[in-house]
């Protein structure tokens, strides 16, 4: 699963990562902190949208991203694979 | 919205306060809070503030009893001390368009508001989030959202000892900070100014926001 950097509103084209909660081979639970973004005064935090392994952190703390753009990637989690499974019968 | 005076507080424990409540607006989508405090002289330093900010080394600042501490929110270094009101606005923003810039904004007209119930006229400065009286800064603006409920705030410096802002550069801008007693403006109580902001805030997103 991508993490990608959401919409902020009218006018927010990018922005700059202020901090990562995780580090790479980090298991994270779904809707936990993984990584705060700024823009003008606002922080804004990006929670993990599932369970799971963070395999790859493309943009580094201090670097500006696109709003749309893929900040990093988790390896959901087989339990969470069987969950969704699961739900698909 | 939900109002709570919590007086002079000491920082970390308002900021603990500001989480129990963040935490239920995140549960109860519909619940909001209007946090209003003092606090003891502290400086906070957000995400992506720069120490080199603060204008005095580590031992003055222990000398004089300044704390530090880092907070998630957005801005670089503020300085909080009595006779500054400090509101923490916990709103949730899904509910005004998931705008960081327009809540940012709003936030700014309710501090021109406030100061014009003052005689005073605040402004803004494009590309520098606040209100200014002239070139002068008298409200700092920063904050945090987490699942689009926004926390930290605003804080206006009412009363409040003006030479204490000589240890930073507030925002990571030279700039020289105002108060409205400064503006020649001192026949009122602080618990007068919380409540006219109560009342500006509860104008501007209404009392069931």
């Amino acid at each position: 699963m991508n993490v990608v950097l959401p919409q902020l509103g009218g006018g927010i084209g990018k922005a700059t990562i202020a901090f990562w909660h995780c580090s790479i081979g980090d298991f994270v639970k779904k809707d936990d902190d993984l990584v705060e973004v700024a823009t003008d005064k606002a922080i804004f935090n990006i929670p993990a949208g599932a369970e799971g392994i963070v395999k790859e952190i493309y943009v580094k703390t201090g670097e500006d991203a696109a709003v749309g753009s893929i900040l990093a990637r988790i390896e959901i989690s087989k339990l969470e694979d069987r969950e969704k499974n699961d739900n698909n019968r | 919205m939900e109002i709570k005076d919590l007086g002079l507080v000491a920082f970390d424990e308002a900021w603990k306060i500001q989480e129990r409540c963040v935490n239920q607006a995140i549960e109860a989508r519909d619940k909001c809070f209007l946090l209003l405090c003092e606090h003891p002289v502290v400086l906070t330093l957000g995400r992506l503030a720069d120490r080199k900010h603060i204008l005095l080394s580590d031992q003055e600042l222990l000398r004089r009893n300044i704390s530090v501490v880092p907070v998630n929110r957005g801005g670089e270094v503020t300085l909080h001390a009595p006779g500054q009101l400090v509101i923490y606005p916990i709103f949730n923003l899904e509910n005004s368009g998931k705008d960081l810039h327009q809540y940012l904004h709003e936030l700014e007209e309710v501090g021109i508001d406030f100061l014009r119930l003052f005689d005073i006229v605040g402004r803004r400065i494009s590309g520098k989030t606040g209100v200014w009286i002239g070139e002068k800064k008298i409200i700092s603006i920063g904050i945090g959202v987490r699942k689009w409920v926004a926390f930290h705030g605003m804080s206006i410096n009412i009363a409040v000892d003006l030479n204490l802002f000589d240890v930073i550069h507030p925002c990571g801008m030279d700039v020289e900070m105002t108060s409205i007693e400064h503006e020649g403006k001192n026949s009122f109580s602080m618990e007068d100014a919380k409540k006219k902001i109560v009342n500006v805030f509860q104008q501007r997103f209404g009392e069931d926001s």
